[in-house]
């Protein structure tokens, strides 16, 4: 293991959520099984007073593992230098095979806490608590995952061998490599700016679908996430090699680096806040019918919305910004 | 302006006037507070300059430095190695360095005589560095005088000292000429220390350096990117260890700060209660305790932070400097450049803000289910 000072920051961070998060799960059994709103007993008192505490002690979490997902991937950039044949992030994570496991946990888990936060925040709007056994049937989905991300990432950084010659993405993101990062490496950028248009049509579509009628949350939802996912994927196959100028080189790591003038912040971050909020409104949606949320829902469901928009209309803006300024020139190859 | 908005200026306002009234317990926790992160930021800081530093120094060493070995041992390599060495492909230049130690015990410490490949010295001068000059007493125009290996006293006439900005690198550094560093160490000509290759293409030096062990078995070479990789492994673990000693004292923080926030004084139960008895609700108050925590945490973060980083870049890190900087006689006196990362700051604020937080949750809840009737009974 490396000891260094970031690495005992996230072990530190995730074991303290994972115990929290436990904590809150066996609240979420108490809820579950004994909730009663209309009744008048010290226990249904004490499980009213306690949702307020689990209720904080849960968004606390989820902040701490979204800030931590971004300190996991700052870090696993900044060790680079550390491991021979690493040259970004990519690199740090290919040292072992917990690497990418964590990456990928964390951000399912980010996913999942937000759509928890956004339906917590409806039902504290809502006088009877109508969403409290969704909402904790739900936090005893997330405290798995949480968990599994602690376990794996504890594995990844106490198996961080630093002499490891790793490789790094010029041999992942390759169209030679085999698996996944191989095949979108290897997709035509020409179908993945097809693919990004139309994800973001559907996108924009189904958003203002929702806007207008006010149903169509769970469209909105699913066109969000494979928009999110044809962006990542287009991220590697077309939107990258234009940010390194550099028809061949495909890495989805090297664009949050300095020489790149941390273009990849301003990609990333509204792409995952446009799809965890989009997700966030699919939630919301479909609880219009429930009298005590029938003034909220419709707020709160545009509110989101339009934020979601908001976030990916600003990643296809900073997209398009990166193509066009790029001094690669492809016309006559590509398009 | 936004109602939302409007509602958290509101609680700030109060949270602020609420702080300022009970200014003594409030500022008892912002000092141990502060403290805390100082002594996290002043390690920090101090490594990330240092390491920056190291770094910034061998930015313009030789891409491989070639020794050669006998029986497990660094030994003098000779011209025929080099002139083997012209045939690898995409070594741009090499050529034979000659430097040594010297152990002076006058001062019980170690010199280290070089040839300068990029300057010519008058036989019989030198160009010291200022850590020996500290040390010696000696300004340009003094004589330094050396036990040479044959048992005869030589001495240099000092023609000048080197730049203290380079001190670092250059504190005990003696620049001599050739003819002088043959004769002192007895090292024939046609002999040199090490050899210095510059290579070009970055992602060929491992290849090189591959070439070189097969082409010449009886030979190391020594990458730049390792000597950076090491160092960077070095200082990371330092500030590691530091930091497991420094858990000990983030614990008690954590203590300190549960105790603080779950002592309420009788004043304040009523405070809660009488704004809960006029209308605001539990997550009103949860809300008002987020936003003093809030404050508390970045009041300190920025106090801790602003004097780790007067402490490291105007006091050289006095408190820390033997444990992180390391000892010797000649140790070079140097100013570090400011260098300020976010993977820093942002491993700071878990370090801190975090455990901090972890420990008011629970008083904070305590505190905003306080029944009004009961307090204000």
């Amino acid at each position: 293991m490396l000891l260094n000072p970031a690495v005992l920051a996230l072990l530190a961070v995730s074991a303290v959520v994972t115990l929290l998060m436990t904590l809150a799960a066996a609240f979420a059994v108490r809820v579950l099984r004994h909730w009663d709103i209309t009744s008048g007993s010290e226990r249904q008192l004490r499980l009213e007073r306690r949702t307020y505490l689990i209720a904080t002690l849960v968004a606390f979490c989820c902040g701490a593992e979204a800030l931590s997902l971004l300190l996991f991937v700052y870090n696993a950039e900044a060790m680079h230098t550390q491991f021979v044949g690493a040259m970004c992030a990519t690199g740090v994570l290919n040292v072992n095979r917990w690497g990418w496991p964590t990456l990928f946990l964390q951000i399912a888990a980010f996913f999942a806490g937000a759509v928890w936060l956004t339906l917590n925040r409806l039902d504290n709007q809502g006088w009877d608590y109508p969403l409290i056994r969704v909402k904790y049937g739900l936090l005893l989905g997330i405290v798995p995952l949480v968990a599994a991300g602690a376990v794996v990432q504890a594995l990844y950084f106490l198996n961080l061998q630093p002499d490891v010659i790793t490789s790094c993405c010029g041999a992942l993101f390759s169209p030679d490599s085999a698996g996944v990062a191989g095949e979108v490496a290897g997709t035509a950028p020409r179908d993945a700016a097809v693919a990004l248009g139309a994800s973001g049509v559907l996108v924009a579509g189904s958003g203002a679908w929702l806007l207008r009628r006010g149903s169509g949350g769970w469209v909105f939802g699913g066109s969000a996430l494979a928009a999110f996912l044809v962006a990542l994927a287009a991220v590697v196959s077309l939107i990258a090699l234009y940010v390194y100028e550099h028809p061949h080189h495909h890495c989805p790591f090297c664009v949050l680096k300095a020489g790149h003038d941390h273009v990849g912040y301003w990609l990333y971050l509204p792409l995952f806040a446009g799809a965890a909020l989009a997700l966030g409104a699919a939630a919301v949606a479909p609880w219009r019918g429930v009298p005590s949320l029938a003034a909220a829902v419709p707020g709160e469901t545009r509110r989101l919305t339009w934020l979601a928009l908001a976030g990916f209309g600003l990643f296809y803006a900073v997209a398009a910004w990166t193509i066009l300024r790029s001094g690669l020139t492809m016309v006559g190859v590509w398009w | 302006m936004p109602i939302w908005l409007q509602r958290q200026k509101y609680l700030i306002d109060f949270t602020l006037a609420s702080l300022l009234r009970r200014r003594a317990k409030n500022l008892g926790l912002l000092l141990v507070y502060a403290l805390i992160v100082f002594a996290l930021a002043s390690v920090m800081l101090y490594t990330h300059a240092l390491r920056h530093e190291a770094a910034h120094v061998l930015a313009g060493a030789p891409e491989i430095v070639l020794q050669r070995m006998v029986a497990g041992r660094h030994d003098l390599i000779g011209e025929e190695h080099i002139a083997r060495i012209g045939q690898v492909r995409g070594v741009q230049t090499k050529a034979g360095r000659l430097w040594g130690y010297f152990y002076d015990p006058a001062v019980k410490a170690n010199y280290t005589l070089m040839v300068p490949p990029d300057r010519e010295i008058a036989p019989g001068d030198a160009i010291i560095g200022a850590g020996i000059a500290r040390t010696r007493g000696l300004s340009a125009g003094d004589y330094l005088t050396l036990r040479g290996s044959d048992g005869k006293a030589h001495t240099l006439r000092v023609a000048g000292l080197l730049d203290a900005r380079s001190e670092l690198v250059s504190s005990d550094l003696v620049l001599v000429a050739e003819p002088f560093f043959r004769a002192f160490f007895g090292i024939p000509a046609g002999q040199y220390t090490d050899v210095a290759l510059r290579v070009r293409n970055a992602q060929e030096v491992r290849k090189v350096a591959e070439k070189l062990t097969l082409l010449l078995p009886d030979t190391r070479p020594i990458l730049r990117d390792e000597v950076l990789r090491t160092y960077d492994a070095i200082f990371n673990w330092r500030q590691g260890v530091v930091a497991v000693l420094l858990l000990g004292a983030i614990l008690a923080f954590v203590v300190f700060a549960w105790d603080k926030a779950s002592g309420l004084s009788a004043e304040e139960r009523r405070e809660i209660g009488i704004l809960k008895a006029i209308g605001w609700e539990t997550s009103d108050v949860i809300r008002m305790k987020f936003w003093e925590g809030a404050i508390v945490s970045l009041t300190a973060f920025l106090l801790g932070y602003l004097a780790a980083y007067a402490h490291v870049f105007l006091a050289d890190a006095a408190l820390f400097e033997p444990v992180l900087k390391g000892w010797a006689v000649l140790y070079p006196r140097f100013a570090l450049v400011p260098t300020v990362d976010g993977l820093q700051l942002a491993t700071l604020f878990f370090f801190t803000v975090f455990p901090y937080t972890v420990a008011t949750i629970v008083p904070i809840w305590r505190a905003a289910i306080t029944d009004p009737d009961t307090v204000m009974r």
